[in-house]
């Protein structure tokens, strides 16, 4: 499996690897305690300081190694909730047809309606923001788009004639949905997982930029940004750090995500 | 001596197969295939799936389709080898010189677009004529072939038009821009048998009048020795015969073509009905929800335990409908199903698991009825679990016994759907539906997405498993060889109705009635001049126009 990758796939992998394992070691790999103070402010880059220290003096290197861990669990988690509840909910849509499905699909396109980022940061101004929250209204809102690829993707195998079969045979719905449409509809599911982990690592970025994101002094990458988008006036690009870390995972993971997607697709028995 | 107009040479082709786990490697799928063909005379191109006949068909216009690649050999059309011309020369040759006719008409056809239009394209896209002599053209073929109102039809659109005037209207299409070679690729085989007829004489009639050279590739040995002068019959790339249609009909040399023309020749003596049958339907009228037409009236028939019905008709007729009714997809509106001794609830839901049980339904396309993220033995072993509560050693020895049943024997057990060919699915959901133990298996088309010799193989399992366990048959089918190979009583539907029921030897013999005449008249029979007869005694016009 791993002998015929792709050179795009293997770099992809790489950098997934390196950036989830930065995130789970990182307090023994940080050089310094998160919110520790231990320079001026702005220093430029030097063996004591990798990457610099930030706008109160605090290591940057340091900093974007918790912040990744912060991003990298707050978006894992929510891409899990949506995908549980959306695929869920929406195999369940298809199956059932009827009110059941209408009930469902319109109240997802009444949260659809509503630009997700407004809608967050109206949720979030009125609760109290937590990681545990922030991770719920993220999971919540971007399950809907969830839903909608798993209805569809379910409503297409619930017509085929071995749905059928094991309908005629008396099985219930729990085995329609969970061992003849599941494994069936899971290859768009896994593409379209890296491409939502995405959405949520820029989602739960642009929330902290605003400042309805993860509070300080917990660190994570878009509050990275916005603690220093004032030195970018000063040509100090400590603010340029997260948006690459942002960016290289974004492509990584997709890359993953294709190379998964090409795998499943042409297993034994595989439908693409 | 001058050349054949179409000279084909060693034709070899190749293609590149990507097996999961390995590495992609090259194959070869036809192995140095010649043959000749003069203008005005006709070749038909015969074999099962994967003989190689369509990638054929595709070489003469030097093109390979998805990924498919002209290797070695020659192809010489009107004097000169395409496959060393340029691309410029092969626009011209494709669609000018050369014409090509798919097996689905509705497929190839732009929806948006009218029928006019489609069919004068490629004439004025290659300067032949300007677009009013095209149109003059196309209105000559349309009367040609024998469409109504052939000044306005053009103006329709696809979906206007039935299946069998569109397949028509594609030969038009072909014929439009005066090809000197025509290739036809299945070109009734989507089509009912009562529709079939009317296409092939029109192609027929079409070909001799406009003096084309033509490939026609089929599966149906009866339906090419109706048109072609020559036949070459391949099997997995190789050319197993050739010879004129006389020769290959009425004395052929190749063991593989001596079984291609005795195909459906089983003997299957009719059984006595019992005095309790094992499904009656009475007085069973059905409509689709949300619309206000029945497409089930009044529907009378019986089964006897151990024995087979066949329902007989042409798409439309309401077969599959009875079916989904007897099932309870479908609940009927009037009318009652009395199975085995009860009555069955219309609704499925509402049946009990008994009911399911004993009730088992087989489907035409065995690819669509299995899941193919299940393995073999998931399948077959699902309902045994799900019945009989069997597990472990139990349920995988009763697997190997019903996978023996089905002669497929050992090591199929962990092989996944696509691991199989079509007959061994099929065979596989035979084995699903005798897992079950049933009284009673709707067979639905079972046999024909299949080939003639597979579908033999199909049909004798069915017969003998019959025998075995004792279970009853309805069989629905639009072939009426299958029928009188299967069979103890027949029933024929037209419309919604029943409209001939009784035992196969009295359906099968006269004085019929006029629809029964013209199905029974419209099955293509393994003999020359079959059609030209059939043509001159027609009675009535098929459902479809």
């Amino acid at each position: 499996m791993i002998k015929n990758m792709p050179l795009s796939a293997m770099i992809g992998l790489f950098f997934v690897c390196l950036y989830f394992a930065m995130a789970i070691f990182a307090p023994w790999l940080a050089p310094y305690g998160m919110a520790e103070v231990v320079g001026d402010v702005w220093e430029p880059s030097s063996a004591a300081h990798w990457l610099g220290t930030d706008n109160i003096g605090r290591d940057l290197l340091t900093r974007m190694i918790y912040g990744g861990q912060t991003t990298i669990y707050i978006a894992t988690a929510a891409t899990i909730l949506s995908f549980t509840m959306g695929s869920v909910l929406g195999f369940l849509a298809a199956v059932l047809g009827g009110w059941a499905d209408q009930l469902l699909s319109r109240s997802v396109d009444l949260v659809m309606s509503i630009p997700s980022l407004i809608l967050a940061l109206v949720i979030l101004s009125v609760m109290p923001v937590t990681v545990p929250i922030l991770i719920v209204v993220m999971g919540v809102l971007d399950s809907t788009r969830v839903f909608r690829l798993a209805r569809a993707v379910a409503v297409d195998i619930n017509a085929m004639e071995f749905v059928e079969a094991a309908t005629l045979r008396g099985e219930g719905r729990g085995w329609v949905i969970f061992r003849e449409i599941l494994p069936n509809a899971l290859s768009p599911l896994v593409a379209e997982m890296g491409l939502r982990f995405i959405f949520a690592v820029l989602f739960i970025s642009t929330l902290s930029f605003l400042g309805l994101g993860v509070q300080p002094p917990l660190a994570d990458w878009g509050g990275i940004v916005k603690e220093n988008k004032d030195g970018i006036v000063y040509g100090i690009g400590a603010a340029l750090y997260p948006a690459v870390a942002i960016a290289t995972l974004a492509i990584s993971v997709n890359l993953v995500a294709d190379w998964i997607l090409n795998r499943t697709t042409s297993l034994k028995g595989g439908r693409g | 001596m001058s050349d054949p107009f179409v000279k084909v040479r060693d034709l070899r082709i190749g293609a590149t197969v990507y097996p999961p786990g390995e590495k992609p490697h090259d194959i070869e799928i036809v192995h140095g295939v010649s043959f000749d063909l003069e203008k005005g005379r006709v070749l038909g191109l015969i074999g099962e799936s994967g003989a190689g006949k369509s990638t054929i068909g595709l070489a003469t216009m030097a093109y390979g389709r998805g990924g498919v690649r002209i290797t070695g050999g020659e192809v010489w059309v009107n004097g000169r080898d395409i496959m060393q011309s340029s691309l410029g020369d092969l626009r011209r040759l494709r669609g000018g010189e050369v014409t090509y006719v798919s097996q689905s008409a509705a497929a190839s056809f732009n929806p948006a677009k009218r029928i006019m239009e489609q069919v004068t394209e490629a004439a004025i896209k290659q300067g032949k004529f300007s677009r009013h002599e095209a149109e003059q053209r196309a209105v000559y073929l349309f009367k040609k072939l024998g469409l109504p109102d052939p000044e306005h039809i053009g103006r329709r659109f696809p979906h206007q038009v039935s299946g069998g005037q569109l397949q028509r209207c594609m030969t038009a299409l072909a014929l439009c821009p005066e090809p000197d070679l025509v290739v036809f690729d299945e070109p009734t085989t989507a089509l009912d048998v009562t529709t079939q007829i009317e296409v092939l004489m029109a192609i027929k009639e079409a070909i001799a009048a406009t003096g084309v050279a033509a490939l026609y590739i089929t599966h149906d040995l009866a339906v090419v020795a109706q048109v072609s002068d020559d036949i070459m019959v391949l099997k997995t790339g190789d050319m197993v015969e050739y010879g004129t249609t006389d020769q290959i009909i009425n004395n052929p040399q190749e063991e593989y073509t001596q079984a291609l023309v005795s195909v459906r020749s089983i003997d299957h003596e009719e059984k006595q009905p019992s005095p309790s049958p094992a499904l009656k339907i009475e007085n069973v009228t059905a409509r689709y929800r949300g619309t206000n037409f029945d497409v089930l009236k009044n529907v009378n028939v019986e089964l006897h335990p151990g024995q087979t019905l066949a329902l007989v008709g042409e798409s439309g007729s309401g077969k599959s409908t009875l079916a989904r009714v007897i099932t309870g997809l479908l609940p009927q509106r009037v009318g009652r199903i009395h199975f085995a001794g009860r009555d069955l609830d219309p609704v499925m839901k509402n049946r009990s698991k008994e009911d399911l049980r004993e009730l088992q339904l087989i489907y035409q396309m065995a690819d669509t009825a299995m899941n193919p993220r299940q393995t073999v033995g998931t399948i077959i072993g699902r309902p045994l679990e799900f019945y009989f509560g069997l597990k472990g050693k139990e349920k995988q020895k009763r697997i190997q016994d019903l996978l023996d049943q089905i002669e497929l024997g050992e090591g199929f057990q962990d092989r996944y759907p696509a691991e199989l060919s079509g007959g061994q699915k099929q065979r596989v959901c035979i084995a699903r539906a005798l897992a079950a133990k049933p009284k009673m298996i709707i067979c639905d088309e079972v046999t024909s997405a299949l080939d003639p010799l597979v579908a033999d193989g199909i049909l004798k399992l069915l017969l003998d498993l019959q025998k075995i366990e004792d279970v009853a048959f309805l069989f629905i089918t639009h072939d009426l060889a299958t029928v009188k190979a299967i069979a103890d009583s027949v029933a024929v539907m037209y419309r919604g109705e029943v409209v001939r029921y009784g035992t196969k030897s009295d359906v099968l013999s006269p004085p019929f009635d006029d629809y029964t005449d013209l199905l029974l008249s419209s099955v293509p029979e393994m003999k020359l001049g079959w059609l030209e007869e059939v043509i001159a005694h027609r009675k009535m016009e098929s459902a479809g126009n």
